[in-house]
């Protein structure tokens, strides 16, 4: 006997679904959590009129994991450690939005080297994130290959953050003024090594995608969104860019000395699925030359700062001089103190705006800490860019917009 | 404070009465839940934010009045400016949606309904978004206990041990 499948209620959903699914004459369909192409375990209840998608209502928290929550019962630096949990394509990036909020918060200077150190750091793990996209994209749909060449190169990018840091992927390079250690010789030669190899295999991904008429027709004219609607569900990042509205952080508010670097904001007018692809793909190109230029520029000194009421001494020091220990049991006890006030930070991630609200409470923790994750504000936009599409091209705008879960439940 | 903000900080205080805070360059206007759709609706169609960043809130417990400040961070995208509205909300008071403002707070409203017992009144769609539905209390509020398991020594060794669930023989 075949089991039933079993129907969905759709009196809960009365508000969001038309008429039609209350008489019965469309269907509601679930897809998710455990689907492959949601990248994660996102639900989609999808109203289906046949093949096509009348409604989209996305239902999220299924990796709820309380990270807000569990950072106001840690000091400001322990907590940074869970910041990478968040957006795990993208740990650099997010230890860097975190660790500008609490210098912003304290008011501690970075030294230009660790600046430079965590603009190139950041710039390949943009890359990094994207290969993953750009991969698992191809792979949604049908580019086998492509998966398989992008986590190749990924595979070169983990190895330098192994390299600085001794993780792959969880790095918590980053510290509140400055880096945890200064990058080890072979840093730089690596990075150039990367800076070689990788404009060629940009090639061979357009060689393979950007012109294959099997990609191509699954994506020209799919998901459209408006620039008006784009930026009142305050999508951001690559997605606002691909609608025609040319805004990026790091040009428009530069931190971390990225004014110092010459390098464009791709930007597509059409607002589809073909234009986020091809705005991605000019970052790579934009990327490596923020990389190749701070690797020039990168200054001799310091890579953390000489305040040690935030930064812990040396490890030498610390036999030798009492006024060292204090500050080291002190930072790594009771942590440091903020001031009953909170600041707004906000980095580009390679998905669009992260932004952090810190508040303190004048204490070694903080009060809130809450992290405006890019990918929660992208996916909302997605009942406005499905309707009217077939279930299949569902999947394409899914892998447009570049979602990671972690990102979107925190 | 940026120098092109300083026009848009006097409207939001003569309009709205909003009282206004500077830190680390940041401006914070405090205004109260009445004019929040309007302030919005001005800084939107008058002062050119197109983009509402982030909607969050900040608990002030054991403050209780107000206890909740929920924070607006407005962007604009012409003018490369950024400001902060803020709303102090007891607790149990409920302030008017946004949603016809910012698409952005269809969401980001579900999340304080949810995170904090922060009620919006008329929003089309006032389901828990990230805990499951039938949860009790709201996670985010600074008295929602974090969950602790108490470490476990020989001294009390045995009052840990002891509960803890066996594998039947």
């Amino acid at each position: 006997m075949r089991e039933q499948i079993e129907e969905i209620p759709v009196g809960q959903f009365r508000h969001l679904v038309s008429e039609r699914a209350l008489n019965g004459e469309t269907m509601l369909l679930n897809m998710g959590p455990q689907h492959p192409s949601t990248h994660g375990v996102l639900r989609l209840l999808l109203e289906l009129d046949g093949e096509t998608v009348i409604n989209c209502i996305p239902d999220i928290g299924y990796l709820h994991t309380g990270v807000e929550k569990n950072m106001e019962a840690k000091t400001y630096q322990k907590a940074e450690v869970m910041t990478d949990r968040l957006d795990y394509m993208n740990p650099i990036g997010n230890n860097l939005a975190y660790v500008m909020a609490v210098e912003k918060l304290v008011d501690l200077d970075v030294p230009p080297r660790a600046q430079a150190l965590r603009v190139i750091l950041t710039e390949l793990q943009r890359i990094s994130s994207h290969l993953v996209l750009i991969g698992t994209w191809g792979l949604d749909l049908g580019a086998m290959s492509m998966f398989l060449y992008c986590f190749r190169e990924r595979e070169l990018l983990l190895n330098i953050f192994e390299l600085v840091s001794g993780q792959r992927m969880m790095t918590t390079y980053f510290r509140p003024g400055g880096v945890w250690r200064d990058a080890p010789v072979e840093f730089e030669a690596a990075v150039r090594d990367f800076i070689k190899i990788f404009p060629r295999r940009i090639d061979e991904y357009e060689r393979l995608l950007t012109k294959n008429p099997l990609f191509v027709d699954r994506m020209v004219d799919i998901g459209y969104l408006s620039k008006e609607a784009a930026l009142s569900y305050g999508v951001t990042g690559p997605n606002l860019r691909a609608s025609g509205v040319n805004w990026d952080l790091r040009k428009a508010r530069p931190y971390m000395g990225y004014e110092q670097y010459d390098f464009d904001v791709p930007v597509a007018t059409e607002g589809d699925t073909y234009a986020r692809y091809i705005v991605r793909i000019e970052e790579f190109r934009q990327s490596l030359r923020i990389i190749e230029q701070a690797l020039d520029k990168l200054p001799m000194g310091p890579v953390h700062s000489d305040n040690r009421k935030f930064v812990p001494p040396p490890r030498a020091e610390i036999g030798v001089s009492m006024e060292a220990l204090i500050h080291h049991f002190k930072l790594w006890t009771e942590g440091f103190r903020a001031p009953d006030a909170s600041v707004y930070s906000a980095v580009e991630s390679p998905r669009g705006e992260l932004g952090v609200l810190m508040a303190g409470d004048g204490s070694g923790k903080p009060r809130r800490v809450h992290m405006r994750t890019p990918s929660f504000d992208n996916i909302s936009a997605i009942s406005e860019m499905v309707k009217g599409h077939l279930v299949a091209d569902l999947v394409a705008i899914l892998a447009s917009i570049d979602i990671v879960l972690g990102d979107i439940d925190r | 404070m940026d120098k092109n903000l300083e026009p848009v900080v006097k409207d939001l205080q003569s309009k709205f009465g909003a009282t206004c805070e500077e830190f680390r360059g940041e401006a914070q206007c405090l205004v109260k839940a009445e004019n929040v759709v309007p302030a919005l609706t001005f800084l939107r169609d008058d002062c050119g934010f197109e983009l509402l960043s982030s909607q969050s809130a900040i608990d002030y417990y054991p403050q209780t009045s107000p206890r909740f400040h929920v924070v607006y961070q407005l962007t604009s995208i012409s003018k490369n400016l950024s400001v902060q509205l803020r709303v102090p909300v007891a607790d149990g008071q409920t302030i008017p949606t946004a949603t016809g403002v910012y698409k952005l707070c269809m969401w980001r409203e579900r999340e304080l309904m949810d995170m904090f017992g922060i009620n919006f009144d008329g929003h089309p769609d006032p389901r828990r978004i990230l805990m499951p539905e039938g949860t009790e209390g709201h996670p985010l509020r600074r008295d929602f206990p974090l969950g602790y398991e108490e470490p476990q020594f020989t001294f009390n060794f045995d009052e840990i041990q002891l509960p803890k669930p066996h594998p039947k023989e």
